[in-house]
Formats: structure tokens, C-alpha cells, sequence
């Protein structure tokens, strides 16, 4: 018990943001129509992207002076990173460009 | 930008570390404002472009300002390094989300998919070596960002393998309780490495075989998942990818990351579950999988019979209606009949008849397939009508054309309790004056169950390839 209190009180501003996170999350797509379902999939696909800014740290910041394994596997995730948020978001753009021109 | 504002427990903090904080709080609101718009038709582009502006605007100042923890900013060779893996990203994202088919949807968004839980998954590898040994809060979300980033990772290249037709589903009794096993012993690990007070130094080995225990289980996951459980298992593992980059935004203390992350994962989630809902199944029925079987030998025995149409009589039947309603389903885009359908629709439409749209929820490989597809064939947006807004006027329907759909229009859905899909919501079908059912050949759906709209008396079928068919109906009907 006296553990969980320890952590919670540690990272309570992180718990804080997911809880409110999730809520919003919910929130702001509920109700959205079956028409958009595929755009905001792949829309949030692409978001979830943000993983590149990790990627942007790990390799902004790694030894240059030396080849290693990790150096590779960094720039593999930012190239990956990339691929998701660039990929994603073009792909979501050029169907809803689709869409659009349908309307009379 | 070095100049010094101030000190938060111990730490100087500069304008720089104050402007790319104020730069992340800016790309957080872009991601919701940008999902809010994206849930409605009008202003969805918008919205799209609005969460990738965040996105660029984080980045660029993460580049730009990052700082390490002993306050060195990002060395200028490491900048151009990380531009050209950018680049390269880039253009490749780029040039395939352009030149793409749009049938191939399911699969480059499942692609997509892979690549982002394969970040999450490469960063929390890289991550856990300068974990803190006994800072538990930290070790644990390096931990989750890895399980999850390599299961939405795996499950996700199994899923694009499914939907291109690569692999098909093994589905074994047993492989259920592997998998269970699996997960288990995944998650054990995890916990292990947590709460051991070893340095992360000596627990490389363990890490490892975490990755390829979880590897292993996002394939296994996916594998014995059928095609029309597909829409639930893509937005599933979308909203995994989500959760994964949340854990390694905590890795990072990066709040544009968190919050990113937990959006999308929601929003996967409750996509999730409408898709669930709208196969009136559970999650974890889904993920177990027991769909086929059950029901399918049911009553058996005499079923009626089949009545065939001929395709003068078809283009009769529909040139003389004053509604129809096409049902698509997954034949449709194995069948790339789309631009046909719109043909047609365009055809009948001249001449008087009203014609619709009507999709299920699930129709299709992901949530959402048939309105891309008939998008693609510039089929108006007004035309395509939800389910719950179709079947109320499903009686003054005068011919239903299903193409290439089954289960969701399987009557058995209402009156057969013994059938998997009971209590499944359907399209109306067997509601409308007359059906033509569009069928490469007597085979059964994708569950394996019995369509007794079939053996309706008011279904005439139309065998062949979905899109020769229309085709001949065209044809037939310019030529009456």
C-alpha cells in the first residue's frame, strides 16, 4: 500500500495527464460518423508518430565518435518514426481530398 | 535562448528549455483540436493538416532546443544525420501514400501502423540501458513501450500479410491457450525486470528475450484472427502504437508525447469497441476467436431453394424501381467492383430510380473500407447511408442489390439463437420487395454460417465475379 502511495505520489502529474488524456481522447471522437472512420484511424495513426520526437533525442544526442549498434537502431526509428507520421498524415490528407470533391 | 530565467528544483532553466516546453503544450492542443475536426466531415482536411502542423512544430524545435541532461544542445553533425534519416523517411512515406491504390487501404495503414509501434519499440531497446537500476516508475513504462511497441509492431506486419492475402488464418483450438501462456510469461518477465534491483547493465539479456517474447506474441495474436474480425483488430492495434508512444513520451518526461499518445490510444480504443459493438461481440471474444463453427451446422437439412436471375430480368427489375439500395461488402473490394457500381448507379439514377448506399459498420477489412472504396469512385457522399438510418425505410425498398456481402445481412442475426452471429445489428435486407444477391458461387460467407437470405423467396441470385456481373448489367440495361 505505503508503495502505491509512493508512486502515485511521484508521478502524479503523469497520472494526472493520462487520466485527463483518455477523457479527452473519448470526448472529442465520440459520435464521429462511419463515413470518417478510415480517415481517423489512419489521421491518429499518424499522431501517433510522435514517437519520432524520441527518436530526434536518442540520436541527437548519441556518441557520433564511435559506430555502434544503437546508433543504427536509432536512426532506424527515426527513418521508421518518419515513415508513420509523414506516410500517415499524406495518406490521410489525399483521402479526404477524395471526399471532398464527391460533394455536390 | 541560453539566457538563464530561473531555477526549478536545483535546475537552471533558459528561454530555450521555456520555449520548446511552451512549443510542446502548442503541438498537444494542435493533436486534439486536429482530432476534433477530423470527426466531422466538413472540416476533417482541416484537421488533418492541423495535427501535422503540431507535429512538425514539435519536431522542429525539438531539433532545435533539446537539450541533454548535462545541458549540451544537439551537436550540429548530429542534426545533419538526423535530417537525412528524415529525408529518407520522408520520401518513401510520401511517395507510397501517393501512389498507393486505394484498395490497398487496409494493408498501408496497417504498414504504417507497424512502422510507428517498430519506433516505439527501437527507442524504449535503446532507452533501457540508461535506465536508473531501482527507479522502478522509469524501468516500468521503458518496459510497457516495448511490449506494447513490439506486439503493435508484429501484429501489425501479420495483419498487412492477412489483408494482402499473404498468410491466411491458422486457427487451432489449442493455439488459444498458447497464446494465453504467452502473454503470461511476457508479462512475467516484465515484471521481473521491473521490480529486479539489478542495474539494466546486467539485465540486457533479459530485455532481449523480452522483445522476442513479445514479438512472437504479436504474431501469434493476429494470426488466428479472421478477415471480419479485421476492422477490430486494426483499430486495435492502432490504439496500442498510441499507448507505446505514450510510455516512451514518460521515458523522455515529454508531455506532447503523452499526450499524443494516450489520445490516439483512446480514440483506437473506442473505435475499437464500436467495431465490437457492431458485431455485437466482446474484445476478448474477438482476440480469443471462436468465430466459424458453433451454429454454422445448425438446423442443416432442407433450406428451400436457390432461384437464379437472369440479367435481362435484373436490368428489368432495376430499370423499372424507383429505390434501390446497393449492401456492399469485402467481394466488392476483392473484386475492385467500385467504379462499375457507381456506373451503375449513375445509370439507374438517369433514368429515374433513387438509388443508395447502405453500410454496415464492418463492412469491409477496417473500419470504414466501403466509404473509401466508393469515395475512390466518386460515388457522393450524400448516396452512402448508415445502417441505422437505412433500415427503418428498408420495406419501401424495392429491389436490395447485395454485392459481395454476407453476414451482415444474414437474417440469422435475428432469429437464430444457435447462430454466432445472433443478436450481430444487420442491414435489412431481407425487408426490400426483392434481392438480388451478387455471389461468386454458393460458398459461405466468411464465418462459415448459413445465409438463409439466400433461400429467400423474394432473393433471386446472381452468380459470377462481382464485377463482370455489374458490368453485364450495364451493358444489358443501355442496350433495353
Amino acid at each position: 500500500m505505503e508503495q502505491i502511495l509512493t508512486f502515485f505520489f511521484e508521478y502524479k502529474e503523469a497520472i494526472f495527464i493520462i487520466a485527463l488524456s483518455i477523457f479527452v481522447g473519448i470526448e472529442v471522437i465520440s459520435n464521429v460518423p462511419s463515413v470518417l472512420h478510415t480517415p481517423l484511424m489512419s489521421g491518429a495513426n499518424a499522431i501517433s508518430g510522435v514517437i519520432i520526437i524520441g527518436g530526434i533525442i536518442l540520436v541527437g544526442h548519441a556518441d557520433l565518435s564511435k559506430f555502434s549498434l544503437n546508433l543504427v537502431l536509432g536512426i532506424l526509428a527515426l527513418i521508421f518514426g518518419t515513415l508513420n507520421v509523414v506516410g500517415g498524415f499524406a495518406v490521410t490528407d489525399r483521402m479526404l481530398e477524395m471526399f471532398k470533391k464527391k460533394k455536390k | 535562448m541560453d539566457k538563464v530565467l530561473g531555477i526549478v528544483d536545483g535546475i537552471e532553466f533558459t528561454i530555450g528549455d521555456s520555449i520548446l516546453e511552451l512549443s510542446y503544450l502548442v503541438a498537444a492542443l494542435l493533436f486534439v483540436f486536429g482530432l476534433k475536426l477530423l470527426s466531422h466531415p466538413e472540416t476533417a482536411r482541416r484537421g488533418n493538416l492541423w495535427a501535422a502542423g503540431g507535429m512538425g512544430l514539435a519536431m522542429l524545435t525539438t531539433l532545435l532546443l533539446h537539450k541533454d541532461g548535462n545541458g549540451s544542445g544537439i551537436p550540429l553533425t548530429n542534426v545533419w544525420i538526423i535530417l537525412a534519416a528524415i529525408g529518407v523517411g520522408s520520401a518513401i512515406g510520401w511517395i507510397v501514400a501517393r501512389k498507393v491504390k486505394m484498395t490497398a487501404m487496409p494493408q498501408l495503414v496497417s504498414i504504417y501502423n507497424a512502422t510507428g509501434g517498430a519506433a516505439s519499440m527501437l527507442v524504449a531497446l535503446l532507452e533501457y540501458p540508461n535506465a536508473i537500476a531501482g527507479d522502478i516508475g522509469s524501468i516500468l513504462v521503458t518496459v510497457l513501450g516495448l511490449i506494447i511497441g513490439t506486439i503493435a509492431f508484429s501484429g501489425s506486419i501479420i495483419a498487412f500479410a492477412k489483408l494482402d492475402g499473404r498468410v491466411g488464418d491458422i486457427m487451432k483450438p489449442f493455439m488459444t491457450y498458447i497464446n494465453l501462456v504467452l502473454l503470461i510469461v511476457t508479462l512475467g518477465l516484465g515484471v521481473y525486470i521491473v521490480i529486479s534491483p539489478n542495474p539494466p547493465a546486467e539485465m540486457i539479456w533479459a530485455i532481449y528475450t523480452l522483445l522476442a517474447l513479445a514479438l512472437i506474441y504479436g504474431i501469434m495474436f493476429v494470426m488466428p484472427i479472421g478477415g471480419a474480425d479485421m476492422p477490430v483488430v486494426i483499430s486495435l492495434l492502432n490504439s496500442l502504437t498510441g499507448i507505446a508512444a505514450a510510455m516512451a513520451g514518460f521515458i523522455y518526461n515529454n508531455q506532447a508525447m503523452i499526450l499524443g499518445g494516450i489520445l490516439v490510444g483512446a480514440a483506437g480504443m473506442i473505435l475499437t469497441m464500436l467495431m465490437c459493438k457492431a458485431m455485437n461481440r466482446s474484445l476478448l471474444n474477438v482476440i480469443i476467436g471462436a468465430f466459424g463453427g458453433g451454429g454454422a451446422a445448425g438446423p442443416g437439412g432442407e433450406q428451400g431453394t436457390i432461384k437464379e436471375i437472369t440479367l435481362s430480368d435484373a436490368s428489368v427489375l432495376l430499370s423499372y424501381s424507383q429505390k434501390v439500395v446497393v449492401i456492399p461488402g469485402y467481394g466488392l473490394a476483392v473484386a475492385q467492383a467500385q467504379h462499375i457500381a457507381h456506373e451503375l448507379d449513375a445509370l439507374l439514377e438517369s433514368k429515374g430510380v433513387e438509388v443508395k448506399y447502405a453500410i454496415h459498420p464492418v463492412a469491409g477489412r477496417m473500419p470504414g473500407h466501403m466509404n473509401v472504396l466508393l469515395a475512390e469512385a466518386d460515388v457522393p457522399y450524400e448516396q452512402l447511408v448508415e445502417m441505422d438510418d437505412i433500415n427503418p425505410d428498408m420495406s419501401n425498398v424495392d429491389v436490395a442489390i447485395v454485392v459481395g456481402a454476407n453476414d451482415v445481412v444474414n437474417p440469422a442475426a435475428y432469429d437464430d439463437p444457435s447462430s454466432p452471429i445472433y443478436g450481430m445489428p444487420i442491414i435489412d435486407a431481407h425487408l426490400a420487395k426483392n434481392i438480388i444477391i451478387m455471389k461468386r458461387g454458393m460458398g459461405k460467407g466468411y464465418a462459415g454460417i448459413e445465409n438463409f437470405l439466400f433461400f429467400n423467396e423474394k432473393t433471386r441470385m446472381l452468380f459470377g465475379d462481382a464485377k463482370s456481373s455489374i458490368t453485364k448489367l450495364v451493358n444489358e440495361i443501355k442496350n433495353m
